[in-house]
């Protein structure tokens, strides 16, 4: 499996070219990746909901979202308890709702950010059939339509432990395996049906100067937003020139 | 009304009758942990509990007390703490209703109150399963659009009191909640407001200029109550960290009730 630097790069990526990126509450890899696109692009614009030192907006909680409707934000990071082939995603319960087997935290501002923000990137670190499902339990978010709706955004990218799949507005494509994986294994592992996507390779690691950035100014700033998490997962390696 | 009163937390616990509808903010935006353990001190009973626009430790403890009827949130979670294993229990009993709602509805719903209406429209939801859970969200055609164009309507929400946390309360009962607006928001929307500070600012917070915007005002504040830490152990954010020894225990504890109970009573009587 990658670590969380590999991720975090694999992440910023694939929205590096957005003017404005935000990310929500306890999704630690999806902000250090927002920091790492900041510190390679500084004229982007971030929000790191939770984390007041990472954040420019000051009229409450609705800001976000009415930025976002006015078409302002052009990139978000969500997961999903279950992640389904057609783009839809559950961040609710497995079974009943009303009586769940499994209850996850919630919805959050999934089902509208999803149908808004034109590139979500989903991410979700276990890749395995009980996250990536055929069809999940219930649609905190859909990945498409419904037909004849306002529907700027959805799903663009979704990036696992093991790889990375391209949404092409119907289904996922695979589009890159991480170092150490094979096809089969994440094939076996992946729980809806996907084909492989015309550039399918393997998903590049980042390079030096990435590595330092990710080791030296994300890991200082990641520790406000999550000190736990930072201190495990990003110890700070400053570089010396 | 317009004479904000100073209280104690015996008295504010007292001032928020059985069956309110609570409005409260997300974990990481001012709880008053104070007035919540105030609340379960007094025994309170069947509240309806509506985040803004999440919750977290708040709810669980409340749960965990056996005080809440309802909860209306758009998530509820420990953030980097774990899952709230109390909501969570109360669920699968059946002992807890949930009103699922995404985060934007509920400040909306927040917005349509302050404003005096009954919904407000709001764009994106079409397509999530949430509008079978919510048969109070309608869909709509838009009227003003001459193409077919569906659009989500969300109700105001008013609730009955809003508790919270601030840095600074002034001797009028004026309300320092700095960047903090979805305070601003709650307060106008709630019939009653309550508020815990961390001290008392000498001097009236509406006259001075940096300070004015950031402040409620008297008019929405019905009592405050000086209660130095009373965000602990969640992080107060400008003021102190999070306790994440305190929060890390919790999370264990509350894996059964029986654990919870035991950690309740160290923190209701310690």
């Amino acid at each position: 499996m990658a670590d969380a630097l590999f991720l975090a790069h694999t992440l910023a990526r694939l929205v590096g070219g957005s003017r404005s990126l935000a990310v929500g509450t306890n999704s630690p890899i999806p902000a250090a990746a927002t920091l790492l696109a900041r510190e390679q692009n500084e004229t982007m614009t971030i929000s790191i909901l939770g984390s007041p030192r990472h954040t420019p907006f000051t009229d409450g909680g609705r800001e976000l979202f009415d930025f976002a409707a006015q078409g302002r934000l052009e990139a978000f990071f969500l997961g999903g308890g279950q992640i389904d082939g057609a783009g839809d995603i559950n961040l609710l319960a497995i079974g009943d709702p009303t009586r769940p087997k499994l209850r996850f935290p919630g919805s959050f501002g999934s089902a509208y950010l999803y149908s808004l923000v034109p590139n979500i990137v989903l991410f979700r670190e276990e890749h395995s059939p009980r996250v990536l499902v055929p069809k999940v339990d219930f649609i905190s978010a859909a990945g498409s339509g419904p037909d004849g709706t306002y529907r700027p955004g959805g799903p663009r990218w979704l990036v696992t432990g093991r790889a990375v799949f391209r949404f092409d507005g119907q289904t996922f494509r695979l589009r890159s395996i991480h170092p150490g994986e094979s096809l089969e294994e994440v094939t076996a592992l992946t729980g809806f049906a996907f084909q492989l996507d015309e550039d399918f390779g393997e998903t590049p690691g980042p390079d030096s100067a990435t590595q330092a950035l990710l080791q030296g100014p994300v890991a200082r700033e990641l520790a406000f937003a999550y000190p736990q998490f930072a201190a495990r997962h990003f110890p700070i390696k400053d570089h010396q020139p | 009304m317009f004479n904000a009163e100073f209280l104690d937390l015996r008295q504010l616990a007292e001032a928020i009758p059985d069956g309110s509808i609570l409005g409260i903010p997300a974990d990481y935006g001012g709880v008053s942990i104070a007035g919540t353990l105030a609340l379960i001190r007094r025994g309170a009973r069947n509240l309806s509990l509506v985040a803004a626009p999440v919750s977290g430790l708040q709810a669980d403890l409340l749960i965990g007390a056996g005080a809440v009827r309802q909860l209306e949130a758009a998530a509820v979670s420990l953030g980097e703490y774990g899952f709230a294993h109390r909501f969570t229990a109360a669920l699968k009993e059946g002992s807890l209703r949930m009103q699922d709602a995404t985060c934007p509805a509920l400040h909306a719903g927040f917005q349509a109150a302050e404003k005096g209406v009954p919904f407000l429209p709001l764009r994106g939801i079409l397509g999530s399963d949430l509008l079978t859970l919510r048969p109070d969200w309608k869909v709509i055609q838009n009227p003003l659009a001459d193409e077919p164009d569906p659009i989500v309507l969300v109700p105001a929400i008013r609730p009955d009191v809003a508790l919270f946390h601030a840095p600074l309360a002034d001797r009028h009962g004026n309300v320092w909640i700095g960047v903090r607006r979805e305070l601003v928001t709650l307060a106008h929307a709630a019939r009653r407001c309550f508020v815990t500070v961390e001290t008392i600012f000498e001097g009236n917070l509406l006259e001075d200029p940096l300070r004015a915007p950031g402040t409620l005002p008297h008019l929405y504040v019905d009592g405050v109550v000086v209660a130095p830490k009373g965000a602990l152990p969640l992080a107060f954010s400008g003021h102190y960290p999070a306790d994440h020894q305190a929060l890390n225990r919790y999370a264990e504890a509350s894996r059964s009730q029986e654990g919870f109970e035991v950690l309740l009573k160290e923190w209701l009587h310690g």
